[in-house]
C-alpha cells in the first residue's frame, strides 16, 4: 500500500538542508517558495531514504488571489508518496522554475499548464502552446476568462 | 492376305484410302446445304436483353451501391464506425468494406467525432480533395450541433458550419444499426438526385459559345 | 560521377507531416518528423485537434453530472474513467461505498481492460501490416463483450455506469451465467490469437528489438502501465497501493526486460490472462447487498482536495479534485496517461526508419481523446 508521507515531515527534512524555502506544511501537502523549487526538487530525488524518483502529475488551480502548482512524486522504491505545491502571487506574469531537468515527464504538463492557465515555467526548451492554436485569445482555464 | 517383309501394314494401302475417299464423298453428299443459324431465341427475347431505364437510374444506382468512405475519424464515433465495419455489422455487403485513407479516392465522409476549431481547416481541405459527386454523413450528436461539449470554448457546434452535410445520424454514439439506417437513408437520397446538376454560368473571356 | 563525388554528397535532412488525418495515427495526432532519408532524426508532436475544454466544462456541472465527460475522455475503456473519477470523488467526500457494486466494479473493470487489449493488440497489427485480419478476429470477441455491457447499462461504447457510490443499477440475473460462458471461451480465442501471430517472420523482424525504452529513462519520463512494465519496471498499482477489493485477488503482473515492441504486445496477451482469472475470482465471491451507498443527489464534498488514481489499461490515470463546498468542483485536473506516455516517443524512435516509427507509436498504445481531453 503507499503510503503517504506527512508533510510536516518531509518539510522538516528539507528545512534542515535550504532554511527558508518551505512556505507553510500541513499532513498532507507542503508548499514551497518557487525560487527554492528547483533545490527541494533534486534534494528530493536524490535523497536515499526520500528517492522521489517519479512524478504522478503537475496540475495548477486558480485561487483569485494567487496561482497554486501542485506537484505529486513517488518513489517506486520504498512506496510513497508525497504532495508539493508552490505558489505565484502574480497575475499578469506567473513564472516558475521548470523542473523538467529532473523529471523529465514533466514535459508536455508543463506546457498545457502555460497553455490553458497563462503560467510560464523557466527554463522549460519549448515554451510554448500545446492544445490551443496560436493565437488564441486567453487562457481559458483560469476562473476570470470569459468566453 | 500375306505379309511381305517390306510393308508394315496389315491392310494394303489402297483398300485404306477407297474407305477414306467413301467417308468424304458421304460427307460432300450431305453437307450440300448451309447448317442453319441457332438464333430463333432473338425473336421472342429482344425484350429481357434490352432495359429501358433512365441515364440517371443507371448512374446512380452505381453511385450508390459502392461509397467508399474517406477516414476523417476525431473521437468515439469512430469506434463505431469501425465496428460497423467489423463482422458483426458487415458494412460491405453494402460495398463499404474501403475506408480510403487518401479522400482522392473516396466519395463519402462520415464524419465520426467532434470537431474543434484547430482540426476545422483541416477538415474543410480534406473535403475539398475529395472529387464530386460527394457526400457528408455527419454521425453523432457531436457533429450535428456539438453534443455534450457544445459549450465549450474550442468545440464548433456542428460539422454545418464548414461542410455542408447530407444525412445526420443522432446518438451518442449512434449503434452500428443507426449508422447503417443512415447510411440507406444517404442510398435512397442518392437514388433520387439528377445527374447533370445545374452548372453554374462561366464567364469565357473572349471566346465565342 | 566519381565514387568518391558520389560519397560526399551533401544532403540536408527535411521535415514530414504526419497529418492529424493518417491511418495509422490512432486518431487526429499530428507529428513533424524530421528526416534524413529515411531515418528519423527527430520528431515534434503537435497536440490538439480534439481539445475540447473537458476540465473547463467541469466547473459548470454537479460532481454527478460529469461521469458522462469522463466517458468520453479515453473513448476506447469507458468504464476505468468512470471508476477512476468516482473514486476520486468517494476519497474526497470520504463515501463508503458496498461490497457488493466494489465486487461489480472489479467485474466490470477487468472486461473492460480485455475489450482495450483487444483493440490495442489489434490494430498493433494492423500498423505491423497484417491489414484488417486481426482487427476483425478482435472485433468479434469484443462484440461478445459488449453484448454483456449492454446487458448491463444500455450502451456500447460510452456507459456512463458508474456512480459515487457504487454502481448505477444492480447487474441482471442472466449476466453472470452469460459472463460465465464468455470466460470460458475466451482463453482458446487469446491462445489462437497468439498462436496465428507468434512465428510470423515479418511480425517478429518489425517488432523485436525495434524502439527499445530503457527502464531509467521510463521512469524518469513518468511511464506507466504496459509500456513500462515492458522495460522492467515491476509497477502496477493494483499490487502497489490496491483501491477497491483488489487486494483480494490472487494475480500476477508480466513483466519482460528487453523493453522493445514485441514485449509490450506479449505483455497485453499476458494481461488478459490475468484480466480472466481477476474476473473468475470475483465471479465466484460476488456478495449480495445494495450496489450504491446512500449519497445525496447533489453531492457537496468538505473544503479540501483529493487525488485517486487506477491502473487503467493504458497506465496510470487519476483524477485530482479541488472542492470548495458547493455542488460544482472547483478544479478536476485529469492525469492523462496517454499524454505523459507519449514523452518518451522521442527517444524511442531517433535513429530508426520511417517504417519503425509507426509500428513503436503503434505499441505504446494511445488514445487521442485522452491526450487532448
Amino acid at each position: 500500500m503507499t503510503v503517504a508521507l506527512s508533510g510536516k515531515e518531509i518539510a522538516s527534512q528539507i528545512e534542515e538542508k535550504s532554511p527558508g524555502s518551505v512556505e507553510e506544511s500541513s499532513q498532507d501537502s507542503l508548499v514551497v517558495k518557487s525560487d527554492s523549487l528547483l533545490s527541494v526538487a533534486a534534494f528530493l530525488k536524490d535523497n536515499e531514504t526520500l528517492k522521489f524518483d517519479y512524478l504522478n502529475y503537475i496540475t495548477a488551480v486558480d485561487y483569485f488571489s494567487y496561482f497554486e502548482v501542485v506537484y505529486q512524486l513517488t518513489s517506486l522504491e520504498h512506496n510513497h508518496t508525497v504532495v508539493i505545491k508552490t505558489r505565484c502571487y502574480s497575475r499578469e506574469n506567473p513564472a516558475v522554475p521548470s523542473v523538467i531537468g529532473v523529471w523529465q515527464g514533466a514535459d508536455f504538463q508543463e506546457r498545457e499548464i502555460y497553455d490553458l492557465m497563462g503560467i510560464k515555467f523557466e527554463g522549460h526548451p519549448n515554451m510554448k502552446r500545446i492544445f490551443l492554436w496560436e493565437g488564441f485569445p486567453g487562457h481559458p482555464l483560469r476562473k476570470d476568462y470569459l468566453q | 492376305m500375306e505379309v511381305s517383309g517390306d510393308r508394315e501394314y496389315i491392310y494394303s494401302s489402297i483398300e485404306l484410302d477407297r474407305y477414306e475417299g467413301q467417308v468424304i464423298e458421304e460427307l460432300k453428299a450431305s453437307s450440300q446445304e448451309a447448317i442453319p443459324d441457332p438464333d430463333e431465341w432473338l425473336e421472342e427475347e429482344l425484350e429481357r436483353n434490352i432495359l429501358l431505364t433512365t441515364v440517371d437510374a443507371i448512374i446512380n444506382w452505381s453511385r450508390r451501391s459502392s461509397l467508399w468512405t474517406a477516414m476523417c475519424f476525431p473521437a468515439c464515433c469512430a469506434f463505431e464506425l469501425i465496428a460497423v465495419e467489423g463482422p458483426r455489422f458487415d458494412l460491405s455487403r453494402f460495398g463499404m468494406e474501403i475506408l480510403r485513407a487518401s479522400p482522392r479516392q473516396a466519395d463519402l465522409m462520415i464524419t465520426a467525432g467532434t470537431l474543434t476549431w484547430k482540426m476545422a481547416p483541416n477538415v474543410k481541405r480534406i473535403y475539398n480533395q475529395m472529387p464530386e459527386p460527394k457526400w457528408v454523413i455527419a454521425m453523432g450528436a457531436c457533429a450535428i450541433s456539438g453534443g455534450i461539449f457544445r459549450s465549450s470554448y474550442s468545440v464548433v457546434p456542428g460539422y454545418n458550419k464548414i461542410i455542408p452535410v447530407d444525412v445526420y445520424v443522432p446518438g451518442c454514439p449512434p449503434r452500428p444499426e443507426a449508422l447503417i439506417h443512415g447510411i440507406r437513408m444517404l442510398q435512397r437520397k442518392i437514388a433520387k438526385t439528377p445527374v447533370v446538376p445545374d452548372l453554374p454560368e462561366l464567364p469565357l473571356k473572349g471566346k465565342r459559345r | 560521377m566519381t565514387t568518391t563525388e558520389m560519397m560526399t554528397l551533401k544532403t540536408e535532412p527535411f521535415v514530414l507531416n504526419f497529418g492529424p488525418v493518417h491511418p495509422s495515427t490512432h486518431g487526429v495526432y499530428r507529428m513533424r518528423a524530421t528526416l534524413d532519408g529515411e531515418v528519423v532524426l527527430d520528431i515534434e508532436p503537435v497536440f490538439g485537434y480534439l481539445h475540447r475544454g473537458v476540465e473547463k466544462l467541469a466547473e459548470e456541472r454537479t460532481y454527478t453530472g460529469f461521469i458522462p465527460l469522463t466517458d468520453r475522455l479515453d473513448y476506447i475503456s469507458s468504464m476505468s474513467n468512470n471508476l477512476a473519477y468516482c473514486l476520486a470523488v468517494e476519497k474526497l467526500a470520504g463515501i463508503k461505498v458496498p461490497e457488493r457494486a466494489e465486487y461489480i466494479r472489479v467485474i466490470i473493470a477487468e472486461l473492460q481492460r480485455l475489450v482495450n487489449h483487444f483493440i490495442a493488440v489489434g490494430t498493433f497489427l494492423n500498423d505491423c501490416g497484417a491489414y484488417m485480419t486481426p482487427v476483425v478476429y478482435m472485433l468479434r470477441e469484443r462484440e461478445k463483450i459488449l453484448d454483456l455491457f449492454d446487458m448491463v447499462c444500455g450502451q456500447r461504447l460510452t456507459y456512463n455506469y458508474m456512480r459515487v457510490g457504487g454502481v448505477s443499477q444492480d447487474i441482471p440475473d442472466e449476466f453472470l451465467p452469460a459472463l460465465k460462458k464468455l470466460t470460458g471461451t475466451l482463453p482458446r480465442f487469446i491462445e489462437e490469437m497468439e498462436w496465428l501471430i507468434k512465428q510470423n517472420e515479418i511480425f517478429l523482424a518489425r517488432t523485436k528489438g525495434v524502439g527499445i525504452l530503457s527502464g531509467e529513462t521510463a521512469i524518469n519520463c513518468s511511464i506507466s502501465g504496459p509500456v513500462a512494465r515492458g522495460s522492467g519496471i515491476k509497477w502496477d498499482l493494483r499490487k502497489a497501493d490496491p483501491y477497491s477489493v483488489y487486494d483480494r485477488f490472487e494475480f500476477d503482473i508480466p513483466t519482460c526486460e528487453a523493453g522493445d515492441c514485441y514485449d509490450r504486445y506479449r505483455i497485453r496477451m499476458e494481461e488478459m490472462r490475468q484480466s480472466l482469472r481477476i474476473i473468475e475470482q470475483a465471479m465466484r465471491d460476488i456478495p449480495s447487498g445494495p450496489v450504491r451507498a446512500d449519497v445525496p443527489h447533489l453531492i457537496r464534498p468538505p473544503v479540501g482536495e483529493a487525488y485517486a488514481h487506477i491502473e487503467a489499461p493504458k497506465g496510470e490515470l487519476g483524477f485530482y479534485l479541488a472542492s470548495d463546498n458547493s455542488i460544482a468542483p472547483y478544479r478536476c485536473h485529469v492525469r492523462p496517461t496517454s499524454l505523459i506516455n507519449l514523452t518518451a516517443l522521442r527517444e524511442m524512435v531517433r535513429g530508426w526508419k520511417v517504417a519503425d516509427l509507426i509500428v513503436i507509436f503503434g505499441s505504446i498504445d494511445i488514445c487521442l481523446g485522452e491526450v487532448d481531453r
